[in-house]
């Protein structure tokens, strides 16, 4: 299928982009080990939008592989991983932001760019705000959770190339916060590009 | 069909009549008439006291300091629960970075509900429980429609997300104010491999879990059924709301100093409110 849209999302960017139900979008690690924060919406009406918690109960999993349906806010489908050569994402760990990061790594952390700050700043172009952040996907960053609960963000399983192809099922909004977090794992304390095609 | 109040002055006395009914669902009004309080809890300290049926709901602000204890009655309620900062809600409930600063899927006694502004809006106090749910979230009219046949508001088997939406609605807020949610008293533990496995016995009659407000706060409850619940019926029972007034948490408080996160976060808590 033809590409009809080719984009490198820099290091620490945010990006957003309207697809058109059955387009594809395809997210490539260009360097590997790159968290890429995510969130849908309907482009018809944002008020609908990707749901963290919809979609693992309708998988009752919180990992997202090929065949998950990411759903919305009022159980419809948004979009469907048909291909990933990476084999884990995450929904359960959120995005990064200037606040969370004061109370995970130390008040120093205040004013490091973070996800939030792409997100409600590519919200703002589009008429939308902070009160439409809601929990998100984390493209190829890897959240396990141990039998006793212990959950966090630990080294990735991504690598150089590595990618995944997502079907748009209605038309949608879809946010991107190419991660700039520096003070953990998710990509290897050193954020680098992803690479964005849509056919 | 014509009845007998066929003029004002019977409808009124009709209408009047029913003043003083006492039912198992309604709220305590004054708050301060609430028996069966917890121990150490005086009357005279209760700002409210609510008994919430399966599928109902319920909003309150409660100024920092309060206690709010959720009582599950008869075992089998579970609470939806959505908080806001109530002097600013465009601060509210962040259930990742609960999860995440916390290090741990699950919440329980001496756990915090975090805002996304990084501070905290609740301590957990006390739970009686032990198994709450932090991943499946509200149902929603089209999940409740598949399996009970109908999820409307105006229904018999009402959803959670719908519920939350009335309770929001009448304080200004509307569908952009619904994140995420914690469920209490419905356990979902998360296997190794991601897999979700939902404990219908999760909790018994008389449970209870106990919430210290750290920021003056807007709770929003729906008394649902869990989004994993399997069972066929609408299956969800009576859960009572009982809030009253308590001190701000002290510098020495062992969950504010129960780790550097912790600390943080009611940290920053103390910086907001030194405005």
């Amino acid at each position: 299928m033809a590409t009809d849209y080719d984009f490198t999302i820099p290091a620490r960017a945010p990006w957003s982009h309207v697809l058109k139900k059955g387009q594809t979008l395809r997210i490539v690690d260009l360097e590997g080990n790159q968290a890429v924060d995510c969130i849908l919406y309907s482009a018809a009406d944002p008020a609908e939008r990707y749901s963290s918690c919809e979609t693992v109960v309708a998988q009752k999993n919180i990992f997202l592989n090929v065949g998950t349906v990411l759903m919305s806010n009022e159980g419809n489908p948004m979009m469907t991983i048909v291909a990933d050569n990476c084999g884990r994402h995450d929904t359960s760990g959120g995005a990064c932001s200037c606040e969370s990061n004061t109370l995970r790594y130390g008040h120093h952390t205040k004013h490091q760019h973070a996800c939030v700050e792409n997100f409600i700043y590519e919200l703002g172009q589009h008429g939308l705000g902070k009160r439409d952040m809601v929990s998100n996907i984390n493209w190829f960053m890897n959240v396990p959770v141990e039998a006793d609960g212990a959950l966090g963000i630990v080294d990735g399983i991504s690598a150089p190339g590595k990618f995944l192809e997502l079907r748009a099922e209605m038309d949608t909004l879809v946010v991107i916060s190419n991660c700039p977090q520096i003070n953990n794992p998710c990509n290897g304390f050193n954020p680098t590009p992803v690479r964005v095609t849509i056919s | 069909m014509q009845s007998q109040l066929s003029d004002p002055y019977k409808a009124r006395e009709h209408a009047r009549a029913q003043a003083g009914t006492k039912v198992r669902a309604m709220p305590t009004i004054p708050a301060s008439a609430a028996t069966d309080l917890p121990a150490g809890v005086s009357a005279g300290d209760v700002v409210w006291d609510e008994t919430l049926a399966g599928g109902e709901y319920a909003a309150r602000i409660l100024k920092r300091g309060s206690r709010l204890r959720l009582t599950n009655l008869d075992g089998d309620g579970c609470i939806n629960l959505l908080v806001f900062n109530a002097d600013r809600p465009i601060e509210r409930i962040n259930v990742a970075d609960t999860v995440k600063v916390q290090w741990n899927a699950y919440v329980g006694k001496g756990g915090l509900v975090l805002s996304d502004m990084g501070r905290v809006l609740l301590s957990i106090v006390e739970d009686t429980c032990g198994q709450h749910d932090t991943f499946c979230g509200c149902s929603n009219v089209r999940s409740n429609a598949k399996k009970y046949g109908t999820g409307d508001n105006f229904g018999p088997f009402p959803n959670a997300r719908d519920r939350f939406l009335l309770a929001l609605l009448k304080y200004g807020l509307g569908k952009k104010d619904i994140p995420a949610n914690i469920n209490f008293f419905k356990g979902v533990k998360v296997e190794t491999d991601g897999a979700l496995t939902f404990n219908p016995r999760s909790s018994k009659p008389g449970d209870y879990v106990e919430l210290r407000a750290e920021m003056n706060v807007l709770v929003a409850i729906a008394n649902t059924p869990h989004a994993l619940d399997p069972r066929p019926q609408y299956t969800c029972t009576a859960v009572r709301l009982t809030a009253w007034r308590g001190e701000q948490t002290p510098a020495d408080d062992p969950i504010r100093n129960a780790s550097p996160e912790n600390l943080r976060a009611f940290e920053n808590v103390e910086d907001y409110f030194l405005m």
